[in-house]
């Protein structure tokens, strides 16, 4: 089953990371992600830019575009992994293990409903 | 990343929100700052042990608050301390108090702070060097540094510019719209200050300054977190990102400037030109130009140009041409030059800059760039007489460098050609 990891942290402190802060972060969740590569059980990956770059559309008639993130939390959407786990205890390990490599703030793990992988980006 | 720096990256990050709230109580910058100071030392005892607490800024305000009057009350009667753990619990009633307390008000906390650190009256320097340790919390060694001074003369700086804000009527009350867009837009003149002394450096203090542009970028987004639709903002963090996106292109191995045009593009950093690209398209959409969403928008034409030659310069043309209606300056002419000798040549572009010789007459980059525009003309003698004045007026060792680079290039073509019509 194919689980999405949510990547919840406060960004106000991500955004407190010196440089050498955050490098050592991503290498840390790097080798976490390599062993999942390995194991052919990771799927898509994104980090995301700052909500100050978000932009919501509100879908009223005519639809509405605010700035900024659809909604105002304490933590905010950071990122997403796409992890192929047996069940919620596989996938609460990954998380704990990529939890290790970046503390603070919350994964919210929820099973992936339908997954169309699309076509090759890069 | 271990406790002490997720500690340390938490009180960084709630420091502006949390001396903003304590100013509003107690008035006075040096109060705020020590009840934040005295907060964050027991957030370094109590925190690794009980785990952080949900809302840190919530947290260091009221513990602040907290400690910081019974500091009056002792004083006044001499009444026994209640002890750390008595101060530090606030267990759950710590979130849903400090909202209250302050839910409506941080938005104009951050915004005072910063605005009480750009106050008229302080030269721009103080105003930055203010600001560094207020709202940012650089030590004043950090700032020392940055700036070239010695430590004491750094503490001294802040006092006096400390001692000046405190004698000025501090504006206290929640302000009115056309009060809160006067305050933005000082406090985000201040921001550019702050991240042109970390750009503006060069050679070997470039890196002990960059620091600056990082920390001018974080209270940018931190501006455009609190004000999401202020195109304006969005314009001015588009900028300092799409700017600093340069910076490991800009000097070579000697520490010599590298222009635009011969920087190594594959250097340039991604993601920071992505988030700049998504904010400008964003400001764009509010159809409410300003002058840094003009300057972003020419930042993001170079960013856009895989190769030199890429270039779109008769948009940049044009985009210098609205900066000059909005924001007239010999400065903002002289960066339209470059772009004029692109499109419709140099001596179009001499033509447009020879009406500035009085203004910018002591200015290394006029005579640099009217160098550069003469040789292109094959006006050698003229262009050495332009350079050897570039040189008398640099700033750095850098930029010295860099115009002799120029010079070297005009004696070989010269001797070139020299030998080319002798034979």
């Amino acid at each position: 089953m194919l689980y999405a990891l949510l990547c919840y942290h406060d960004e106000d402190v991500v955004c407190a990371w010196t440089k050498d802060q955050d490098e050592a972060v991503m290498a840390k969740l790097a080798v976490v992600q390599e062993k999942l590569i390995k194991q052919g059980r990771l799927g898509p990956v994104a980090r995301l830019l700052p909500t100050t770059a978000a932009t919501t559309l509100r879908k009223e008639d005519p639809p509405l575009v605010l700035d900024g993130p659809y909604a105002e939390t304490k933590e905010q959407l950071l990122g997403f992994y796409i992890v192929d786990c047996a069940n919620l205890d596989e996938a609460l390990e990954v998380a704990r293990e990529l939890g290790e490599a970046n503390p603070g703030g919350s994964y919210e793990i929820r099973p992936v409903g339908t997954f169309r992988p699309g076509g090759a980006l890069a | 990343m271990t406790d002490a720096a997720w500690i340390d990256a938490a009180l960084t990050s709630a420091r502006p929100q949390a001396v903003g709230a304590l100013l509003r109580y107690f008035r006075n910058i040096d109060t705020a700052e020590e009840a934040f100071q005295n907060a964050c030392l027991r957030a370094l005892k109590s925190w690794p042990q009980n785990g952080p607490p949900r809302d840190p800024a919530a947290w260091l305000i009221m513990v602040g608050r907290n400690a910081a009057i019974d500091e009056v009350r002792r004083s006044r009667r001499e009444q026994p301390l209640p002890d750390d753990e008595a101060i530090s619990d606030l267990g759950d009633a710590e979130s849903a108090l400090a909202d209250r307390l302050d839910g409506s008000h941080y938005r104009d906390d951050i915004l005072r702070l910063l605005f009480i650190c750009c106050h008229k009256e302080l030269p721009a320097t103080q105003q930055i060097a203010l600001a560094l340790r207020v709202v940012s919390g650089l030590s004043v060694k950090q700032i020392a540094r940055a700036f070239l001074v010695s430590e004491a003369a750094m503490e001294q700086r802040i006092t006096r510019a400390k001692g000046r804000v405190a004698q000025a009527d501090l504006p206290f009350e929640t302000p009115g719209a056309v009060e809160r867009s006067e305050r933005l837009v000082a406090v985000a003149a201040m921001i550019y200050l702050i991240f042109n002394e970390g750009y503006s450096a060069s050679g070997d203090t470039a890196d002990v300054r960059r620091p600056l542009s990082e920390e001018a970028i974080r209270l940018a987004r931190l501006l455009l977190r609190l004000f999401p639709g202020e195109p304006e903002i969005m314009g001015l963090t588009a900028l300092l990102l799409l700017q600093h996106a340069r910076s490991a292109a800009r000097f070579d191995a000697q520490g010599s400037l590298i222009l635009l045009d011969d920087q190594d593009r594959t250097r340039w950093n991604q993601p920071m030109i992505a988030e700049g690209l998504a904010l400008i398209d964003k400001a764009m959409r509010h159809r409410r130009s300003g002058p840094y969403q003009i300057q972003a928008a020419i930042a993001a034409l170079h960013a856009r140009a895989a190769r030199p030659e890429d270039t779109d310069w008769t948009q940049i043309d044009l985009l210098y041409g609205a900066l000059e209606v909005v924001q007239p300056s010999p400065i903002v002419t002289l960066n339209r030059a470059v772009a004029v000798s692109k499109v419709r040549g140099a001596q179009a572009a001499l033509d447009l800059i020879a009406p500035l010789d009085g203004r910018l007459a002591n200015y290394f980059y006029f005579f640099g760039v009217r160098g550069a525009l003469l040789m292109q003309l094959g006006r050698n003698d003229e262009a050495r007489t332009a350079f050897d004045r570039a040189i008398a007026l640099a700033h750095s060792s850098a930029e010295a460098a860099h115009i002799r680079m120029q010079l070297d290039r005009l004696m070989r073509d010269s001797s070139a050609a020299q030998a080319e019509a002798g034979q």
